[in-house]
């Protein structure tokens, strides 16, 4: 059985299978979901109009027994930056889609009523049902109800309140393997353009499902053990290695100690008390109350740098407390209180909300006086405005350059529209170019810099030395392959450092699609993947222009290393320029 | 530096670091230790493994860095994420 695209046409509620093209043989993941969205969204198009569409797609090898490969990409017209999006998430609902060969699902139309839908996706058939009875409601015990609905073996993608009321930090949901909604595409708004069509679920249940077709069975096994042995091995990949251990908020203190946590609205780069939000601290706590640590987001995976937080007892589980957004939704906000950011944390999953928007603008609405900075209750009474629906939580939905111009903020951290992550650019220049020069708008996983500026993974930089264009370029495009394969990204950890490790994701892809890629073609694939994005964004209307540092990081200094970010404008530009 | 020759040192371990020495500790050493003599001193792992060393909040410091009165050093086992 060949791949298939499911075509869902929203305006008249139909959803058929499609032959996957042929020319699209090589294309998965991010690769497939920019390619599609490049060819067939009308890059004027208003990103939560009919015109739009949605996809998603897993990644090439996702689905099968390589180590940390359960990605899925989606993508869009971003309603936040108006480019292209992919946002990313490793989710077992990926390697369901993979294992029904399903390379992609397309959402396109616009249902005109006011109704929602859920889609249920089995191997042959695909067919709608009324959601109206989970408008509104919010998606810890929405997602609890679909598995008791559903069965407990299918895998559900969805978007909450924050969605329906189309706010451009709106992500999709997809389950944990315990079922929790946790696992998030997040970035860009992509929720808003799902809930826009007029569908708010997607449910599949992959019972028949052929599983996915490896044309060079022997190129697949050694590739996949070559992988295996880098990444149980890397120091930072391994089992009971820091990742395994304390999961991505290892990082709370090493960005703290480099003067690079960006603290209140990106006012300081460290804070002493940032300690106690740290994955040290953390992952105590996870023990003493019975939480899980480590833990999957998809099965197979090595790294295993999951976790589910909880209250006290084991009680009321969150599911992980990611580093992105316990900074977000902590120093950024002035908060240093694990519950509260727990707690925060769990209102944004419960409403879909992108953790790292809701962080950043909840930052500028500090700023702008709703709350005082640190107030975590505060905080959380805000969200309860997006909730409610009320015409400010429609402003505080609609993410952090909304919210700063509603309250009159200029200390703005976006690009393209888009929130900055948790490196302050003053303090690490390589990420900020990455910032500035991603298609995809403030984004740290689109060539994540800090490995090498600051970890020393994959050679070292210094992160003050403002010659970032080619560090920045290299991580990009490497980074887009990775995004098209359903790998991890974090498995760059680990085959940045040993290259068998590399030749064995060379190897996988080889004996998935029956192809004799080199390791020399990556960074040439990646590059095809930037360009197809790049030409989209183009004809949006972005310019270099738009491929720049807000104001206040080149002229407000950043303590403690009282610098600002003096990249220039010409580096910036030789990045993607001749 | 303090007359008799001593400089003071904010030392600073972290993830599972901390099983080997005190989280935040401020020590007095002899001019122009090096920061082998702190990574020997709490038998640091820093031959098995590469070890992520910060002064003053700079990274990819060697152990062959002559430390200076009031120097922080942060030292990390190998980690990244995002």
């Amino acid at each position: 059985m060949p791949k298939r695209i499911l075509r869902v046409n929203m305006n008249n509620l139909e959803a058929k299978f499609e032959d996957f093209p042929a020319d699209f043989a090589a294309l998965g993941g991010r690769a497939l979901t920019s390619t599609i969205v490049e060819k067939e969204v009308d890059p004027l198009c208003h990103p939560l109009g009919a015109n739009n569409k949605l996809v998603i797609a897993p990644g090439l090898v996702t689905g099968t027994l390589a180590p940390s490969s359960g990605r899925l990409s989606v993508g869009c017209k971003s309603p936040l930056t108006g480019g292209i999006k992919e946002a990313n998430a490793g989710t077992p609902f990926s390697q369901q889609l993979a294992k029904m060969r399903i390379a992609a699902i397309i959402l396109e139309g616009k249902h005109k009523g006011s109704e929602y839908y859920t889609l249920k996706v089995t191997m042959d058939k695909a067919e709608f049902t009324s959601a109206d009875k989970w408008v509104g409601k919010g998606l810890y015990d929405t997602y609890q109800s679909l598995f008791k609905e559903y069965g407990d073996k299918v895998g559900i993608c969805g978007v909450g309140i924050a969605a329906e009321l189309l706010g451009a930090s709106s992500g999709i949901c997809f389950n944990d393997p315990e079922g929790l909604p946790s696992r998030y595409a997040g970035r860009g708004g992509v929720g808003a353009v799902m809930a826009s069509k007029g569908l708010k679920f997607i449910v599949v249940d992959d019972t028949g499902a052929p599983g996915v077709e490896i044309l060079n069975e022997e190129a697949f096994k050694e590739g996949a053990q070559k992988l295996r042995k880098a990444l149980t091995t890397h120091d930072v990949t391994k089992p009971g290695g820091a990742l395994n251990s304390y999961g991505t908020s290892v990082l709370v203190n090493i960005i703290n100690e480099a003067g690079g946590l960006p603290q209140r609205n990106f006012s300081a780069g460290q804070d002493d008390r940032s300690e106690k939000v740290s994955g040290e601290v953390k992952a105590e706590i996870i023990k003493e109350r019975g939480g899980k640590r480590p833990h999957a987001c998809n099965p197979g995976c090595i790294i295993q740098c999951s976790e589910v937080w909880c209250k006290p007892g084991g009680k009321d589980p969150v599911g992980v407390l990611e580093y992105e957004s316990v900074w977000a939704l902590g120093p950024n906000c002035g908060i240093y209180d694990l519950d509260d950011v727990g707690e925060l944390n769990r209102a944004c999953n419960d409403l879909g909300l992108d953790t790292i928007e809701a962080g950043g603008m909840m930052g500028v609405a500090m700023e702008g006086g709703l709350a005082n900075f640190g107030d975590g209750k505060k905080a959380l009474k805000l969200l309860d405005e997006v909730k409610n629906k009320t015409p400010l939580g429609r402003i505080l939905a609609n993410g952090t350059a909304f919210t700063a111009q509603a309250m009159g903020v200029t200390r703005v951290p976006v690009v393209k529209g888009q929130s900055l992550p948790a490196y302050d650019p003053r303090a690490i220049k390589g990420i900020g170019v990455t910032y500035a020069t991603t298609p995809q708008g403030a984004d740290h996983t689109a060539g994540y810099a800090i490995a090498t500026e600051i970890m020393g993974v994959g050679g070292t930089a210094d992160p003050m030395d403002t010659s970032k264009a080619d560090l920045s370029r290299n991580l990009q495009v490497a980074t887009a392959a990775i995004d098209a394969t359903g790998y991890c990204l974090f498995i760059a950890f680990a085959v940045l450092d040993i290259p068998e490790g590399l030749e064995g994701v060379v190897d996988t892809l080889n004996g998935v699609l029956g192809a004799n890629l080199t390791v020399a073609d990556v960074p040439g694939y990646g590059q095809s993947i930037i360009d197809v994005e790049r030409k989209f964004n183009k004809a949006a209307g972005f310019t270099e222009k738009d491929d720049r540092l807000p104001e206040f990081f080149l002229k407000e200094k950043l303590a403690p290393h009282n610098t600002v970010f003096d990249v220039t404008d010409e580096e910036l530009d030789r990045v993607w320029g001749p | 530096m303090t007359e008799n020759n001593l400089i003071t040192i904010t030392i600073k371990l972290f993830a599972n670091l901390r099983e080997l020495g005190p989280a935040k500790t401020i020590e007095k050493f002899q001019k122009d230790t090096t920061v082998q003599v702190i990574l020997d001193k709490y038998q640091l792992p820093f031959k098995e493994m590469k070890l992520i060393i910060l002064i003053n909040g700079k990274p990819h410091i060697t152990p062959e860095y002559i430390l200076k009165d009031g120097d922080v050093l942060a030292i990390f086992p190998p980690l990244a994420g995002g």
